[in-house]
């Protein structure tokens, strides 16, 4: 077992135990908290994998701002998601973890009936430039450069209606 | 090296983490971080697919990157769904918020 492995491992077992903690705890900061520690986790992944500007954007964009956001919506809404001494999940939660365990057993039989499931990565050339690859990508026609302009007029419509939807018309 | 099973095994699991999360949480917030964790699951295939497979065609990077976004639509939309229901009917339980007019 080499180093990388283990890496693997340890980072694997943390981001899923603080997964399954930001999903069962009963404290919402917590599990916003929680949130955060597996979000770090496939951060690391994406290091791993050597997508470097992915793992930049997983820290800025979903831990800087959507797990902060979370955090402040938790906040206003304290005296229900906190205050409640029942507890958080509903009365199928039975049924949901059943639907879960069966899911990854099927995917996990699923993925291993495929021929390339062993496969292990090519050594990429240390001039190879993701980054700059990924740049000219998002900006080329001949490449995806209809798909970043949608995303972008997205990211607007989202940003118009998240205000008209939030706002106090009584204030 | 690692093989891509190991991460395709990992996503798997943090997939069905997620979806017990929105199947089995009461509190809409608690339901939408499930979702964010579903959407990760996702982008872990997506860049490992990428890597192993197809390393010289840069299109798994740029669709997570697309995935970024949309999750960062989705949270901006829904937390303020959330608050405007928690202004208006003092509660964020799903099972509560069951009426289109009050």
């Amino acid at each position: 077992m080499t180093g990388i492995q283990i890496i693997f491992i340890i980072v694997a077992v943390v981001t899923l135990g603080a997964g399954l903690m930001s999903v069962i705890t009963r404290n919402l900061v917590h599990a916003a908290l929680w949130l955060v520690l597996a979000l770090l986790g496939v951060a690391i992944f994406f290091v791993l994998l050597n997508a470097s500007f992915l793992a930049v954007a997983q820290v800025v964009i979903y831990i800087g701002a959507i797990a902060i956001l979370m955090i402040f919506t938790i906040m206003l809404t304290r005296r229900v998601a906190v205050g409640s001494a029942d507890s958080q999940l509903n009365a199928n939660w039975g049924w949901a973890a059943f639907i879960a365990v069966a899911l990854f057993a099927g995917l996990v039989w699923l993925l291993s009936g495929w021929n390339g499931f062993n496969i292990t990565a090519q050594q990429m050339s240390p001039r190879t430039d993701t980054i700059r690859q990924l740049g000219t990508a998002l900006v080329s026609p001949s490449a995806y450069v209809i798909p970043f302009e949608v995303a972008s007029i997205l990211l607007l419509a989202a940003l118009v209606g998240a205000i008209v939807v939030a706002w106090d018309r009584k204030s | 090296m690692i093989p891509i099973s190991w991460y395709l095994v990992f996503s798997a699991a943090l997939f069905t983490i997620g979806l017990f999360g929105v199947l089995a949480r009461k509190n809409a917030v608690a339901i939408l971080i499930g979702v964010e964790l579903m959407l990760n699951a996702a982008n872990v295939n997506l860049v490992a697919f990428w890597r192993y497979v197809t390393p010289d065609a840069i299109g798994g990077q740029v669709f997570a990157v697309i995935v970024f976004a949309v999750a960062a639509a989705e949270v901006a939309v829904g937390l303020a769904l959330i608050i405007s229901i928690y202004r208006r009917r003092n509660t964020i339980v799903a099972e509560e918020i069951d009426m289109l007019k009050y």
